[in-house]
């Protein structure tokens, strides 16, 4: 069995293990635990190791979606979860600006790890008080050319039109010969 | 039981706070990433501090603060080694080349500076060597702790904000081509204008903050500054090869890897 994997990045409580829950396969095998911290008590838990999902493509192909930690005492595992990866997708919570500095920072790291295509997910564009994908772009200072989505991360569709985003910037790369 | 152990433990400022609570006497060893520090408490106060890798004496002491000329400095270094700072301390007094409170105003913003940039170490080792204190030819003051404890927190705060910003120095900055951008339009310190002035993307942000002497809170200050108008942006430095995680594809071919990515895209569409 060929497996390839891919990996769902982001600040804490921006929707990656919703994300990746949408459309897996399998119940996500989520290492959660309870809130410790009072600053992040905005969820009763949160990922401390991984959430991992899985896609079946054919019978000789499997699809593995990696979900990060989002608490930044984690963050030694981004490397490690990082390595391999054909690409990445950076959750962003629209509602929550002022997570907005931290998904950058993300950003950058993971492309400092592994300069693989990746795409920007404005996630809970739902919410009554998401910011609009244009403000967010420019509050999170991302060039044109970069791919920042609008995204539900419970709603399948929404799921599958930012993974599929994702494999064509892969796509485009390996045609361009960059990969 | 001897005070000693890791900064990630026990930060500066929970150090600064203990000397002062317990009024201890001693001094503090920092042996942070990339330097060390002594820093000596009276009774819980600052009494004298010293970076491990700059001189201490008083003359250049002064002559950092620019209350001593560059000819004077020279002269004094030549002719005066031997003496202690107290006693060049007495004769600049006496001179009537400085007073008293002059030479007093530039240690204490010697000691308090080293103290400010000691603040954002948050890796290195520390002990504190009881009863131990400086020569006694140098000069010590009596510095309260509890100001520098409120403003090291806050400088530590919006150092860890500014580090979140701009996670690392080894990167280089060059100016955007934005319509409208012209930094020659823009009102400029001094201290950005000198940043400004080394941009090139052969530059990383370490070795300009390294030419104009600037530390590392200082020159993440100022190019945030320039960074949130838009007028440069991060990019990574000329002739620097990263290397580049290869993705792990399990066919090696460059068809098949198409392939299966296509049959990827396939399965997602199917869902």
């Amino acid at each position: 069995m060929q497996t390839v994997k891919m990996v769902v990045t982001g600040p804490f409580n921006s929707g990656k293990t919703e994300f990746i829950q949408t459309v897996s396969e399998i119940d996500v095998v989520a290492t959660e635990r309870k809130i410790s911290s009072e600053a992040e008590r905005i969820k009763e838990t949160t990922t401390v190791a991984m959430d991992f999902g899985r896609i079946t493509v054919d019978d000789n192909l499997v699809l593995y979606l990696f979900g990060t930690p989002g608490q930044k005492r984690f963050d030694f595992m981004w490397e490690i979860l990082s390595e391999g990866m054909l690409g990445f997708i950076v959750m962003v919570d629209s509602a929550r600006p002022e997570t907005f500095r931290e998904a950058r920072s993300i950003l950058e790291t993971f492309r400092a790890y592994a300069p693989t295509p990746y795409v920007v997910a404005a996630n809970k564009q739902d919410l009554d008080d998401a910011w609009s994908v244009d403000d967010m772009r420019i509050a999170l200072r991302l060039d044109p050319e970069i791919k920042f989505l609008p995204c539900v991360a419970l709603e399948k569709e929404s799921v599958k039109g930012v993974l599929l985003e994702l494999l064509y910037s892969i796509l485009a790369e390996m045609e361009a010969g960059e990969f | 039981m001897a005070l000693k152990g890791n900064l990630r433990d026990f930060s500066i400022n929970q150090l600064l706070n203990l000397i002062n609570l317990a009024q201890k006497t001693g001094t503090l060893v920092v042996e942070g990433p990339s330097d060390s520090a002594w820093v000596s408490f009276r009774e819980g106060k600052l009494a004298y501090s010293k970076m491990g890798s700059e001189e201490d004496d008083l003359a250049t002491v002064l002559h950092r603060s620019r209350k001593l000329s560059k000819s004077h400095f020279n002269t004094i270094k030549a002719r005066a080694a031997n003496m202690s700072d107290k006693e060049l301390g007495l004769l600049l007094i006496n001179a009537n080349y400085l007073s008293q409170e002059e030479i007093l105003d530039s240690l204490r913003s010697e000691f308090v500076g080293i103290l400010h940039r000691i603040f954002t170490w948050v890796e290195g080792n520390f002990r504190f060597e009881d009863g131990v204190m400086p020569s006694d030819g140098k000069i010590t003051l009596q510095i309260g702790l509890e100001n520098i404890i409120i403003d090291g927190t806050r400088r530590l705060r919006e150092w860890e904000q500014l580090q979140d910003e701009i996670p690392s120095l080894d990167i280089a900055l060059r100016f955007t081509d934005r319509p409208g951008a012209d930094i020659r339009k823009v009102n400029l310190s001094v201290e950005e204008w000198r940043v400004v002035s080394y941009i090139d993307p052969k530059n990383t942000i370490k070795q300009i903050a390294d030419t104009i002497k600037m530390n590392d809170l200082e020159i993440r200050r100022v190019v945030y500054g320039l960074l949130q108008a838009g007028l440069v942006e991060l990019v990574r430095p000329e002739g620097v090869v990263f290397e580049r995680k290869k993705p792990s594809f399990p066919v090696t071919d460059a068809e098949e890897q198409k392939s299966l990515v296509n049959r990827i895209i396939n399965r997602i569409r199917s869902l």
